[in-house]
């Protein structure tokens, strides 16, 4: 059903932020432990940049529906 | 202004700038400086621009004033001057209008002409002429116009009369000869009472014809008469004069023979040495000539005297005539005229003659009167020395003696002597008696030269006079005949007209009579076929009719059988139909219905021939037959799910989709309050296309069971929120779809099953 495709898309975006906000996280902490002598800021850059990607990958997929594509065959796959 | 304004601040601040150095107290104070400078001048200038503008204004007023199509060009360009403009100067004045030169006089004189001219025309002839004569002794030369004119005049008068009275013209025409010579011949009253009649004209009304004939008659006959008279008169009055004239003539002829014979007679006299007797008989015969010459002069001067009244009385009864005017008798007029001017020529003449003589005979009789007293003297000196002497003393010779004779040669030498003294003295003086006579003589010669100079001016005055009035008598005539030939050609012209007028009218009330009669026949032959084909056409109508009532049995019969087999096939159709029905009915709450395949499949068994039925079974759509269909109470129970959705999404489509737009769609779904349920209006307009009043009559319409509308509504959504619609949307117009189908199909079944019910 169309109404459920937004649910859907939303639950994918939160998602997506977890994982990327952790990957973040994640690569962060490595990176400040590493490289950058505990510094706190490549953390926030991680978590910065899992943020930025997170909204990113979610405003894209919401926004999927009205690209306008040069092919003119759409493929609309409903689930 | 506003620059200047700003100079006037930019260059005080920067005075006061550049004047201070950098630290703040003084900049603030500066400040204040430079805003009380700035201030002053800034009112210098206001005031400066408040002069200009008022100034500009004032002589933009003042100049439009004065212009007004500079007036015009400024209320044209800007708005509301016209209203500044009259509220200061007044309304403007209209544009100058350009009077042409009106040609007021020529038009008036011609108009006035024309009516002078009209005005006379409905007059009769008689008036006409009336005014023709007063003015036919003045100059010749508008005379010939003005009857012109009139001839004009009459000759229009001719031609519009033609429709009224055309017998009258004509005698008219004829009747112009004979008016004009006999028109005059009334007395000089009746002359000046029509001269009145003239001035009167525009308010005498025409008179009728029959009247103006009678008159004319009369007219013509008193001119007659008057004519006959004069000329009578005159010529009685020629007569006398010439007799008398005549009698004069030879009574100074009388005289002048008288004269000369006396003369004559004196000179023999003198000159004649006849002997005593027959001197004496001729003294006495002379005697008796002078006395006949005297008689015969004091005859002829009575006589002259006598020719001199007559004449003049003749010349009194030409003038009488001549204020008569009547044109006839000019000629005759002029005759006696002439007759008049040649008496007194001859008159004249004659006197000069007898005068001639007489003065001749004065000399003679002086010359012997002269010698007369001549022998007088001498006879007494005669007798004073002899006074015994008779006067016969031819006859003495021998009675005289010595003495006497001697005395007498002594006196005669003595005499002789004195004679030649007086001769010698006589020549002495004859110069100056030459010149005193020559000076007396040219006195009278000059006096005779200045009578005889004025007799014959007078002469030759009368004369020129008479030639004038010939020649005006002459061209009078020719204008008469030729005007009375253009009234003929008139005439002529005026009858053929009236032939072709007739001959056209004739032809046209011909052609009129035919026509009437082409027409009439016409229409009763239309008539008469008219008849003729309804009769026909009845007939033709009661066999059709009993014709198709015949074919309406039969076919009454036939559809009978045919309404059965409908029948039955109808109850059949309407069986399925109901079957379909109640699948329809099938639906759980949020299961579709069990797919319609079955029934449709019967329903196309049923109506196997039915093309309307087979072609709406299979309008049905396929989902509904494979799948079946939503209900409606789903669908409602499904749109509220939509509706919350719908509203969180309003806000996205195709230009805002960014996850910030998103979060503002949600809060204003969040704080946006909108009616649960709003009555749609018939006509959606700009502003109704809001999502959220779209949801809300969406809401209301499938509250009160309106799935379409509310489809309708909810396909009016736009970006996102109709994305979310989107199956909602397909599911209802397949339920509606498919309602649609069933209930026309239903509808059929049963408008088939009442068709067939009715027929038995």
């Amino acid at each position: 059903m169309s109404e459920k495709e937004l649910g859907k898309k939303l639950d994918r975006c939160l998602a997506d932020s977890a994982v990327k906000l952790g990957a973040g996280l994640g690569l962060g902490i490595v990176f400040s432990v590493v490289f950058f002598k505990r510094h706190t800021w490549p953390v926030a850059f991680g978590l910065g940049m899992g943020l930025g990607m997170a909204y990113t990958n979610c405003q894209n997929d919401l926004r999927a529906p009205y690209l306008i594509q040069r092919n003119i065959k759409v493929i609309a796959k409903r689930q | 202004m506003l620059r200047v304004c700003l100079k006037g601040a930019n260059s005080a601040a920067r005075k006061c700038l550049c004047g201070n150095g950098v630290p703040l107290h003084p900049l603030q104070q500066c400040r204040s400086y430079t805003s009380g400078g700035s201030g002053s001048s800034a009112g210098k200038i206001v005031a400066a621009s408040v002069l200009t503008v008022g100034g500009g204004v004032g002589g933009t007023i003042l100049y439009a004033n004065w212009d007004p199509k500079f007036r015009a060009n400024v209320e044209k360009s800007i708005p509301y001057s016209d209203q500044v403009f009259g509220l200061a100067l007044g309304p403007a004045a209209p544009p100058p209008v350009i009077n042409k030169p009106r040609k007021v006089e020529p038009v008036q004189i011609s108009s006035m002409s024309e009516m002078w001219k009209d005005s006379k025309q409905p007059k009769a002839k008689e008036v006409e002429k009336k005014a023709e004569q007063p003015d036919a002794e003045g100059p010749p030369a508008p005379a010939p116009q003005e009857t012109l004119e009139e001839a004009s005049a009459q000759v229009a008068q001719i031609l519009s009369a033609i429709g009224e009275v055309p017998s009258v013209p004509a005698p008219g025409t004829h009747e112009a000869e004979a008016v004009p010579p006999p028109a005059a011949l009334k007395g000089v009253p009746a002359a000046a009472a029509k001269c009145t009649e003239c001035e009167h004209e525009p308010a005498v009304k025409e008179r009728p014809e029959g009247e103006v004939a009678a008159r004319l008659a009369e007219q013509d006959k008193a001119e007659q008469d008057l004519l006959t008279s004069l000329s009578s008169n005159l010529e009685d009055a020629l007569g006398s004069t010439a007799k008398v004239t005549l009698q004069a003539i030879g009574a100074q002829e009388a005289a002048l023979q008288a004269i000369a014979q006396h003369t004559r007679q004196l000179r023999e006299a003198m000159e004649a040495e006849a002997p005593p007797d027959k001197k004496s008989t001729q003294w006495r015969v002379l005697e008796d000539a002078l006395s006949e010459r005297s008689r015969s002069v004091d005859e002829a001067g009575a006589a002259v005297l006598k020719a001199k009244a007559e004449l003049d009385k003749l010349r009194g009864v030409i003038d009488g005539a001549k204020h008569l005017k009547i044109a006839a008798a000019r000629p005759s007029i002029l005759a006696a005229e002439e007759n008049l001017h040649s008496m007194v020529v001859d008159l004249d003449s004659v006197v000069t003659r007898v005068q001639t003589a007489q003065s001749e005979a004065k000399i003679v009789s002086q010359y012997s009167e002269l010698v007369n007293e001549a022998k007088a003297q001498f006879q007494k000196e005669l007798n004073s020395i002899t006074p015994e002497i008779q006067a016969n003393w031819k006859g003495l010779t021998g009675k005289l003696t010595q003495d006497d004779l001697n005395s007498l040669i002594a006196h005669a030498h003595r005499r002789i002597d004195q004679m030649n003294r007086e001769l010698a003295e006589q020549r002495v003086r004859e110069q100056i008696h030459i010149d005193s006579a020559l000076e007396q003589q040219k006195l009278e010669d000059k006096k005779a030269l200045e009578v005889a100079v004025s007799t014959a001016l007078e002469h030759n005055r009368e004369q020129m006079r008479l030639e004038q009035e010939k020649k005006v008598e002459e061209t009078r005539e020719v204008m008469e005949a030729e005007m009375r030939t253009q009234l003929r050609r008139q005439a002529a012209a005026h009858t053929d007209h009236l032939r072709d007028v007739l001959k056209v009218q004739e032809q046209e009330l011909r052609s009129e009579a035919e026509e009437i009669l082409n027409s009439s026949l016409m229409e009763k032959e239309t008539e008469y076929r008219r008849l003729t084909q309804d009769q026909l056409d009845s007939f033709t109508l009661d066999m059709n009719a009993a014709y198709a009532r015949l074919k309406g049995m039969e076919e009454a019969i036939d559809s009978h059988v045919i309404a059965e087999e409908e029948a039955r096939k109808a109850h059949q159709l309407w069986l399925s139909v109901e079957a379909l029905n109640y699948t329809l009915k099938t639906a759980a709450l949020n299961d579709p219905t069990e797919p319609l395949e079955g029934a449709v499949q019967a329903i196309k068994e049923s109506c196997a021939e039915d093309e309307f039925a087979q072609a709406l079974a299979t309008a049905l759509p396929s989902e509904s037959l494979s799948r079946g269909v939503y209900s409606e109470a789903s669908l409602r129970a499904r749109f509220y799910a939509i509706r919350q959705l719908a509203r969180r999404v309003a806000l996205i489509d195709e230009t805002r989709n960014s996850l910030y737009q998103y979060f503002l769609s949600y809060l204003q779904a969040m704080l946006l309050f909108e009616k649960a349920q709003e009555a749609p209006p018939a006509k959606l307009s700009a502003e109704d296309l809001d999502t959220f009043k779209l949801l809300s009559y969406a809401a209301y319409s499938l509250e009160h069971g309106d799935l379409e509308l509310a489809a309708k509504l909810v396909n009016q959504l736009k970006g996102e929120s109709r994305r979310v619609a989107q199956d909602w949307l397909k599911e209802a117009r397949l339920t509606l779809e498919t309602k649609q189908v069933v209930s026309l199909l239903s509808a059929y079944a049963n408008a088939v099953g009442l068709g067939t019910t009715m027929a038995p």
